[in-house]
């Protein structure tokens, strides 16, 4: 449990809220978080937008974004005050840490492949002519 | 003897109907080139459920996610393209269905 995760929370704030309050719902958001031992990495107002269905009865909504490190339990605790918070019209949490590793390492794969690719290069053009005189002899 | 063989011809007519059956006014359709996997061009890692304008280029108008066999896309990025547009829908970013 010791090991940091990555979470990216998004909530869809209701469309009657003015930036005052959104704002304060945010800080009371990441105040939560905090005091619980995780850390607020990034925090973006996504703004208001349309929502692409009805979300009792409202048509649109203010979203925002938060990027979180911690450990999980955190998590559990907002999600716990957002179901009754009911400027909130609909929250998300996804953890992004396990899929950015995977991004990283086909990256570095990728790296290492065309290093050897262009390292290799004078060397598989031998080994080509070397084939292609076979089979001229055969 | 003889009707296990009958049995097997039986098979081999049933696939033979399925393969017909499976490609609706053929000739045109199979002479369409292979397509290829965009997002391997690309080299996308990561599909963002936030890119809303990504995505909604592979959810047409009924909101159903667009197949493989008509986008030609790769399965592991079909996969991750499908849960993008899972999470997109759960925010609200997209239609689960448009009339």
């Amino acid at each position: 449990m010791a090991e940091k995760r990555t979470y990216e929370i998004v909530f869809i704030v209701d469309p009657e809220a003015d930036d005052a309050e959104v704002m304060r719902l945010t800080e009371a958001v990441q105040k939560i978080l905090t005091d619980q031992g995780a850390s607020v990495t990034k925090t973006e107002m996504m703004g208001r937008r349309q929502l692409a269905y009805e979300i009792n009865h409202k048509r649109d909504g203010v979203y925002v974004l938060l990027e979180v490190e911690g450990s999980g339990a955190e998590i559990a605790e907002l999600e716990r005050r957002m179901r009754v918070n009911d400027r909130i019209l609909r929250y998300m949490t996804i953890r992004v840490d396990e899929d950015r590793r995977r991004a990283d390492k086909l990256k570095n794969r990728r790296a290492r492949k065309a290093e050897r690719k262009t390292a290799g290069k004078g060397k598989a053009q031998q080994a080509e002519s070397d084939t292609e005189a076979d089979s001229e002899a055969a | 003897m003889s009707t296990n063989f009958d049995d097997r011809e039986g098979g081999y007519g049933f696939e033979r109907e399925y393969e017909r059956a499976g490609m609706p006014g053929r000739g045109q359709r199979r002479m369409q080139r292979r397509k290829i996997c965009r997002f391997c061009i690309d080299k996308v890692d990561i599909i963002d459920f936030k890119d809303v304008r990504l995505l909604a280029s592979y959810v047409p108008e009924r909101g159903k996610i667009l197949p493989r066999r008509i986008s030609g896309m790769c399965a592991s990025h079909q996969r991750m393209l499908a849960e993008a547009i899972k999470r997109a829908r759960n925010i609200a970013l997209l239609p689960y269905a448009a009339d």
